[in-house]
């Protein structure tokens, strides 16, 4: 068996030169100013940064975004304008036009050369034209792509209202309660009838991490089952909604790369961290749900057997994936997660890339990989922090895997090389979490499978004329 | 600072990546953050590239914020020219790296000592100059270097080819068909018996620059791309160009009839009048078309013409000049072209619109309501709102303008697929407009498409049913004079009698 093994094998880590490619940081907002329905986002940059939006976001851009750049011209450059007057002109621009409940400023690589104070801007501006005004330096010195959320709402951590706060008169005001009581009432009519467990007796938690609507639904309902009430999510809604966070009250992410919010609720909101993995698969949702019980100190309900029945429900998708190989060059942190998953589907994993690898915070996270690769019996792959993309690319050719998770910049030229390849973008927006959505994740593992199996006899999958010069 | 939400041309380091990554075994390397090499995803995606894009980043950290590149970006150099042996790197700086004021003209300096290949810095400044002055500058600047360093090792050829001989310069990646322009622009030539010396940058490589003089002259078919090459050229050489987009019947003629002109000048006897007469009656079908009775019914049509100079300007003049169309606005993005863009259309359109902002168009298309639109994805974005068709004719561009069948906007060819492409356009519209008279596939309740100014006024049954039979793309302005005729004229009611009345007085 494998009982004499196990111990002596570690993941192993490496961090190479940081040469890979990914979105830029302020790609964030794409998804947040859909998420957060009455904020603004203004981009501070350049050229370089508008193009990349409009860009990256495609359509969207079309459909009237609640963003815009903040576009520096030469003036802005060399201090011969004022960065304070400019901000205003523009918020109040976007205050007449939009009229939004926050702005929220994305610091890019330009502010932070010429050094602009963005966060000493922010409060007298929001004093003088009335809107929050959230800072997050969403650049790229400092952060790679899904980063740029954490940034966001490691800003919005301080603006979440304690309960103290909304028995102020003052603050109930400033945060449109009315609005707010109205949207309570609803949400609690809606709620009734779906509670059917009887609640536990269990300290306040939030969750924190930004998904679509339904995830929402789906994630708080799966809490629910349990007897566990989901005290509000970080980012909710809309921006007048944000959760009560109070000392003491638990804390748990969603998603792997939101290091920085959380060291942000737990140092400046004295929240407690609930350290567990991620609820990405069936095996990570379980575990998710489980971690979060015992914390509660209560005995989880029927996991195993919903675990269970999800699995039985994919076996069309893992029959494709058992034994096959994949490789994430890696661009988004979702990395660890779905590679852990992947394993426990029956595939194996020679290398994971990572933009960035927070130990701690991912720690329950990679405990699972390591044990799911010894209850597998599957090799343990080799993860390698800031990659870079022309030695992965030679080891590709070498490990020739079935499938290689990538960025857009080179997944045509391994087809072309007859490397099945999925774009690593689309599992960002795709709805990868809880029991019932491991079936998107899989429809998208095993799309480009599927698919080259259907061409497989045509005698084409090869399709440069000389091999590639590396 | 300008709040901005869309913009037409990209930043300068995309010209600069486009003509690197046009020519075969240059390298790229950009001084930039994380996240700045989109260009690669872009090449990979639009162009649907087999290759991997010869572009990569010295990435500028917090550590090279805090210190300088120091060694970085030599590393890198030296590194990518050991890793693929280019014929030359490119350092293209990025708006980020230009504020740092770091002395990249040192780092290459530096590198040219370890490094087999040749290495230049792309000399454009991003707070100036967009993506299409830095391609314009940076072909140039290549192709100086490669023609003053064969200078100096006394290896420029200085004889003319036997033949007649052109180059052709200004294709490139990503830019609008270019690749189909290309195929279409050398066969135009082998009709004319010229032979092609070289195409630049497109797929050449840099040890062939040196042969440009070889060539009798140099056509520039884009007015982005290439002019400024192709003065250097003149200037050096005497080489002539001919800068006439051969876009269209009439304009395709005066291109060969140039080119004609250049050639018997320097001692060729050509006469292509013949070879023009024959392809614009019979191999081209565009005059035929124009002559024919479909082309009649667009007669008067209203069109409104956006992109960069030569597609609009040349749009401009194939629409008023050889179909009878009415072209109310033609314009350009290209700002710091406005004075050769005003003197090409002056005489074919009734407006001209010089502007970088997408909502100034917007709300042009808005105004005129043209039948139809060409323009560029934000033009078509625009007419898609108000059901209006539209034509792509010009960066920037989607997935679908890059086309896998033969698309050349150029040459005779070019000249059927434009006939396809208007035409396409504005059938479209009148056959939405009949359906839309005869009350449509189904009787639905919706009488009309544009909002109305507010509610003040109240429509009777029968008014809107006569409202209905008034064609789609002129039912909102019908609309819009009745209800302003009749607040004038104080009727609250509008019935079929206030239409008329309207339609007497003011001609809706």
């Amino acid at each position: 068996m494998t009982l004499a093994k196990p111990q002596t094998q570690n993941l192993e880590f490496d961090c190479d030169t940081g040469n890979y490619h990914t979105f830029c940081p302020i790609s964030c907002v794409a998804w947040l100013y859909q998420k957060i329905e009455d904020s603004f986002f203004l981009v501070i940059g350049t050229k370089t940064c508008g193009y990349f939006l409009q860009n990256a976001m495609g359509v969207m851009i079309f459909a009237e975004p609640r963003y815009a750049m903040a576009e520096l011209e030469e003036g802005d450059i060399s201090a011969q304008l004022s960065d304070y007057a400019e901000l205003k002109r523009l918020c109040e621009q976007i205050k007449r036009d939009r009229n939004p409940s926050v702005i929220v400023f994305i610091g890019t690589c330009t502010t932070e050369i010429i050094k602009m104070d963005l966060e000493g801007l922010a409060p007298s501006l929001e004093a003088e034209i009335g809107i929050p005004i959230v800072v997050a330096r969403a650049n790229g010195l400092d952060y790679a792509f899904t980063q740029g959320e954490d940034t966001v709402l490691a800003a919005m951590v301080q603006r979440c209202p304690t309960s103290a706060d909304l028995d102020s008169p003052a603050e109930k005001e400033e945060r449109n309660s009315i609005q707010k009581l109205l949207n309570f009432g609803r949400q609690k009519a809606e709620e009734t009838p779906a509670i059917t467990t009887e609640m536990k007796d269990h300290p306040n938690l939030v969750i924190f991490g930004s998904v679509p609507d339904p995830i929402v639904t789906q994630m708080t309902l799966e809490l629910k089952k349990q007897g566990i009430q989901v005290g509000g999510w970080l980012p909710a809604k809309r921006y007048t909604e944000l959760p009560v966070l109070d000392e003491g009250d638990y804390v748990v992410g969603i998603n792997p790369f939101l290091s920085r919010t959380a060291t942000g609720l737990m140092r400046r909101r004295k929240c407690k961290l609930i350290g567990a993995p991620f609820p990405i698969g069936p095996d990570g949702t379980r575990a998710w749900v489980e971690k979060i019980c015992s914390v509660f100190g209560i005995e989880p309900q029927g996991l195993a057997d919903r675990e269970a029945k999800i699995w039985a429900s994919l076996e069309e998708y893992l029959a494709i994936v058992r034994g096959k190989s994949v490789y994430f060059m890696g661009d988004n942190l979702l990395e660890i997660s779905l590679a852990r998953f992947l394993v426990r589907c029956g595939m194996t994993v020679p290398e994971i890339g990572i933009p960035y690898m927070d130990k701690r915070y991912q720690a329950a996270e990679l405990a699972l990989l390591e044990k799911t690769c010894h209850e597998m019996a599957a090799p343990l792959p080799k993860i390698i922090e800031k990659p870079d993309n022309y030695t992965q690319i030679h080891r590709i050719q070498q490990l020739q895997p079935d499938l290689v998770i990538t960025g857009m910049a080179h997944a045509n030229p391994l087809e072309a090389r007859g490397i099945n390849t999925k774009w690593s973008v689309e599992f960002t927006f795709a709805q990868i979490h809880g029991f019932a959505n491991a079936r998107d994740i899989l429809e998208l593992v095993t799309r480009p499978l599927r698919r080259n199996n259907s061409l497989r006899d045509l005698g084409w999958d090869k399709l440069i004329q000389e091999e590639v010069n590396v | 600072m300008k709040l901005a939400y869309w913009m037409y041309a990209g930043p300068a380091h995309i010209g600069t990546l486009r003509i690197a990554s046009s020519f075969k075994n240059v390298h790229a390397i950009m001084h930039a953050p994380l996240g700045d090499d989109y260009f690669n995803v872009m090449r990979s995606m639009l162009e649907r590239e087999r290759d991997f894009t010869p572009v990569t980043t010295s990435v500028v950290d917090r550590h090279v914020l805090a210190q300088g590149s120091q060694e970085k970006v030599v590393d890198n150099i030296v590194r990518k020219d050991h890793e693929e042996t280019p014929d030359l790197i490119v350092l293209t700086p990025t708006c980020t790296s230009s504020i740092l004021q770091e002395d990249l003209q040192n780092f290459v300096e530096r590198a040219s000592l370890d490094a087999q290949c040749d290495v230049l810095l792309a000399d454009v400044n991003h707070y100036r100059v967009n993506e299409l002055q830095a391609a314009d500058r940076t072909l140039q600047q290549i192709v100086q270097f490669y023609i003053e360093k064969a200078q100096k090792k006394g290896e420029l050829p200085t004889e003319k080819t036997d033949n007649p001989s052109v180059n052709i310069i200004g294709m490139t990646t990503l830019g609008f068909h270019n690749n189909h322009d290309r195929t279409e622009l050398v066969k135009l030539m082998g009709d004319l018996g010229i032979d092609v010396n070289l195409v630049l940058p497109d797929k050449a490589s840099v040890d062939q620059i040196k042969q440009l003089p070889r060539a009798w002259f140099n056509l520039v078919p884009y007015r982005e791309v290439g002019p400024a090459t192709a003065t250097y050229l003149q200037e050096t050489f005497d080489q002539p160009t001919v800068d006439i987009t051969p876009m269209g019947i009439v304009e395709t003629a005066r291109c060969i009839r140039v080119i004609q002109k250049v050639l018997n000048a320097q001692g060729a006897t050509v006469d292509y009048e013949a070879f023009i007469d024959e392809q614009t009656r019979f191999v081209s079908n565009a005059a035929w078309f124009s002559r024919s009775i479909d082309c009649q019914n667009l007669t008067g049509k209203k069109a409104v013409v956006f992109g960069d100079s030569t597609h609009a300007a040349a749009m401009t003049k194939i629409l008023t000049r050889e179909m009878g169309i009415h072209v109310v606005l033609a314009g350009t993005y290209c700002k710091y072209d406005e004075a050769w863009f005003r003197e090409q259309v002056g005489e074919y359109c009734d407006e001209i619109l010089i502007s970088e902002d997408h909502g100034a168009i917007a709300d042009k298309i808005a105004t005129i309501e043209p039948a139809a639109i060409f323009g560029t994805q934000m033009e078509r974005h625009v007419g898609k709102r108000l059901d209006i068709p539209c034509g792509v004719i010009a960066a920037p561009i989607h997935i679908q303008n890059f086309p896998v069948g033969y698309r050349p906007f150029l040459g005779y060819e070019g000249s059927n697929q434009l006939v396809d492409l208007i035409y396409n356009s504005f059938t479209l519209g009148m056959e939405d407009h009949l359906l839309e008279i005869f009350g449509g596939h189904d009787t639905k309740e919706v009488i009309t498409k544009t909002v109305s100014a507010n509610g003040d006024l109240n429509w009777t049954t029968d008014a809107l049913t006569e409202l209905k039979r008034v064609p789609g793309f002129v039912r909102g302005k019908v609309k819009r004079n009745t209800e302003k005729f009749a607040r004038d004229h104080g009727h609250s009611n509008i019935d079929v009698e206030v239409m008329y009345a309207a339609k007497e007085a003011v001609g809706a």
